[in-house]
């Protein structure tokens, strides 16, 4: 009886990593053949009657979504530590407010955001933007590294707090100084994993930034771009085949991006667990 | 995962800091940025919230409960009854769960006590790589390899080996709910074992111990200690898992058929508030734009209860 209980255990963790083991398959096998130089750096060709399989590259995307994260970043990372900073140091009713709010957030559909962001930016603006994407995977970032950094934040011994404040050091030399500087592993990993959830985000960016195949450069984030999630669901839904399996290679570059980040952040993780236990 | 770690402030200590804080070293200006910055998040949030209830009111006005409980849903001439859209994100949610659940607290258990530490953690890991495909990349490998697979394949055997009885029949065209709901299940499996193993582990060694000692096998500890114990904390896993599925919607999109109509058999193709919102909004004209945003309005207080329950269970699971 216990040994069928545990056998079926085995199997359910087996189950579960099969359609891991077949997205990394289909990714693969259908999207190695892709990689160069040149796929990853020049515009996408628009496939005619004449020539059906001409693809190109798709160094547009590529750019469009290192613009837009990056610049989603820029703004979300310092609120988002100020955020949690505030959540780590207060226990004021407020402050138990904004963290559900914090909380709430985290979990809130990413294609509201893109509702919320094209009722307040591509509707006053008269246009598809990057930036309007920029403001909603911003916000999706915040909470994402507020409630990381919070954990940080609240894991500085407050030993160190106060033989800093015995020393007469102000609060923002204090946070400055010493609370940040320990806390800057956990920070990190909100941070690479806030940006890895921002790169792969499609919903909200469907909604306000462009058109889903776009075979010019543009650099500039108040205009329509074209960032990668977007262009896989483009060539995903596409009625040409070659467009259809350059999806493929567009989606391996993608999740490459992805697994870099997160990798990362679980290393952060294992060393920041690995010191604590020294 | 982080959700767990309970709110605590070391008591006396703290006292004494805050007493300090309070003194000559306290940093008005550095409180104040804290203080503005927190507000300027808090006020956006809020504006998000009104700017969908706003954009949602014309179609509130206009078409009052039939936006509910309408059972047609017509993209661009209307009319626009939700029923369909409700009922299919209910069904999607509710197979990705009967997938998704058993399977994800199983392979949690499994973690924590039958796999050699040694490999615990790369195990763990290929799981929680699950939660870094993007979604689109699930709506991809959903059209490429699983709808060729369901036509050809699974549903003609599903469909002979009931001999076509509900819910196994109908047309077999691969965009399904019975697809969406096994995509969906694939993406909040991470979710619902990564919370489950953390409410596991806090299950007391004695109490494992002692069932061990009074001669109860593994599995009746596994079945009839570990999990009773960690009910309250599991609640709270799968609630988490709930409110994913519920709002995620590129994946489902990709899917699901994009077809509003309540289904019929698990072979229907349907559409979810989530996907309607992500596939009709650029085309959307006149009051088919509010009335999308009234969608967004029931996913937002759909998703927001569900995951507040889900973080009051988690909560509960650690302070007990």
């Amino acid at each position: 009886m216990s040994r069928i209980a545990i056998g079926l255990l085995w199997v359910c963790l087996l189950i579960a990593l099969v359609p891991l083991g077949s997205v990394i398959i289909a990714l693969v096998g259908k999207g190695a053949q892709f990689l160069s130089w040149s796929f990853l750096s020049t515009l996408p060709q628009l496939p005619s009657l004449l020539s059906l399989n001409r693809i190109g590259g798709v160094g547009n995307a590529i750019v469009a979504t290192l613009i837009i994260d990056a610049l989603a970043a820029l703004v979300a990372v310092p609120i988002g530590i100020l955020v949690g900073m505030y959540l780590a140091e207060s226990t004021s009713p407020p402050a138990r407010i904004l963290r559900s709010i914090v909380e709430i957030m985290t979990g809130m559909p990413s294609i509201l955001l893109g509702v919320f962001a094209y009722e307040y930016l591509v509707v006053r603006m008269k246009s598809y933007s990057g930036l309007a994407a920029i403001v909603a995977l911003g916000i999706l970032m915040v909470p994402v590294i507020a409630k990381a950094a919070e954990m940080a934040f609240r894991a500085v011994p407050q030993s160190l707090r106060e033989a800093a404040l015995a020393l007469g050091a102000r609060e923002s030399r204090i946070m400055r100084r010493v609370v940040m500087p320990t806390a800057l592993p956990g920070v990190t990993t909100g941070v690479l994993l806030a940006l890895a959830r921002a790169v792969g985000e499609t919903a909200p960016v469907l909604l306000v930034v462009g058109p889903t195949i776009s075979n010019l450069w543009n650099l500039n984030p108040l205009h329509p771009m074209t960032p990668m999630p977007l262009l896989i669901f483009g060539y995903a839904n596409s009625q040409y085949p070659s467009q259809r399996a350059a999806a493929w290679g567009v989606a391996l570059t993608l999740v490459a991006m992805v697994v870099i980040l997160t990798t990362t952040s679980r290393l952060i993780t294992a060393r920041m667990r690995r010191e604590r236990r020294k | 995962m982080k959700t767990l770690v309970p709110h605590e402030v070391d008591g006396s200590s703290s006292d004494v800091v805050e007493r300090i804080r309070r003194s000559a070293t306290s940093d008005w200006p550095f409180k104040l940025v804290l203080r503005a910055t927190t507000a300027f998040f808090g006020a956006v949030v809020l504006l998000f919230v009104w700017s969908i209830v706003h954009a949602a009111w014309p179609a509130i006005t206009t078409y009052g409960i039939h936006l509910v409980t309408g059972k047609t849903w017509i993209a661009g001439a209307g009319p626009y009854g939700a029923l369909p859209l409700i009922v299919d994100t209910l069904s999607t949610t509710a197979i990705a769960l009967v997938f998704a659940v058993p399977i994800g607290i199983a392979s949690a258990l499994a973690l924590q006590f039958q796999v050699p530490l040694r490999l615990r953690g790369p195990v763990a890991s290929l799981i929680e790589l699950l939660a870094a495909v993007p979604s689109v990349v699930y709506g991809l490998w959903g059209i490429a390899v699983m709808v060729p697979f369901f036509i050809n394949t699974l549903e003609p055997f599903l469909n002979h080996l009931t001999g076509g009885a509900w819910p196994f029949n109908g047309p077999q065209q691969g965009f399904s709910i019975l697809l969406a709901g096994l995509v969906l299940a694939i993406m909040v499996l991470p979710t619902i074992v990564a919370v489950s193993r953390d409410v596991i582990a806090i299950v007391p060694d004695d109490l494992i111990e002692g069932a061990l000692s009074l001669g109860a096998t593994r599995g009746q500890v596994y079945f009839r200690v570990v999990l009773p114990t960690s009910r309250t904390g599991l609640l709270g896993a799968v609630a988490l898992g709930t409110g994913r599925a519920l709002g995620e919607t590129i994946a489902v999109a990709m899917v699901v058929g994009s077809n509003p109509q309540i289904p019929h058999s698990l072979f229907s193709s349907g559409a979810t508030l989530a996907s309607t919102i992500a596939v009709e909004f650029g085309n959307a004209v006149g009051t088919e734009g509010s009335a999308l945003a009234a969608l967004a309005l029931m996913l937002m207080v759909i998703t927001g209860l569900v995951n507040a329950g889900a973080r009051a269970l988690s909560r509960r699971a650690v302070t007990r």
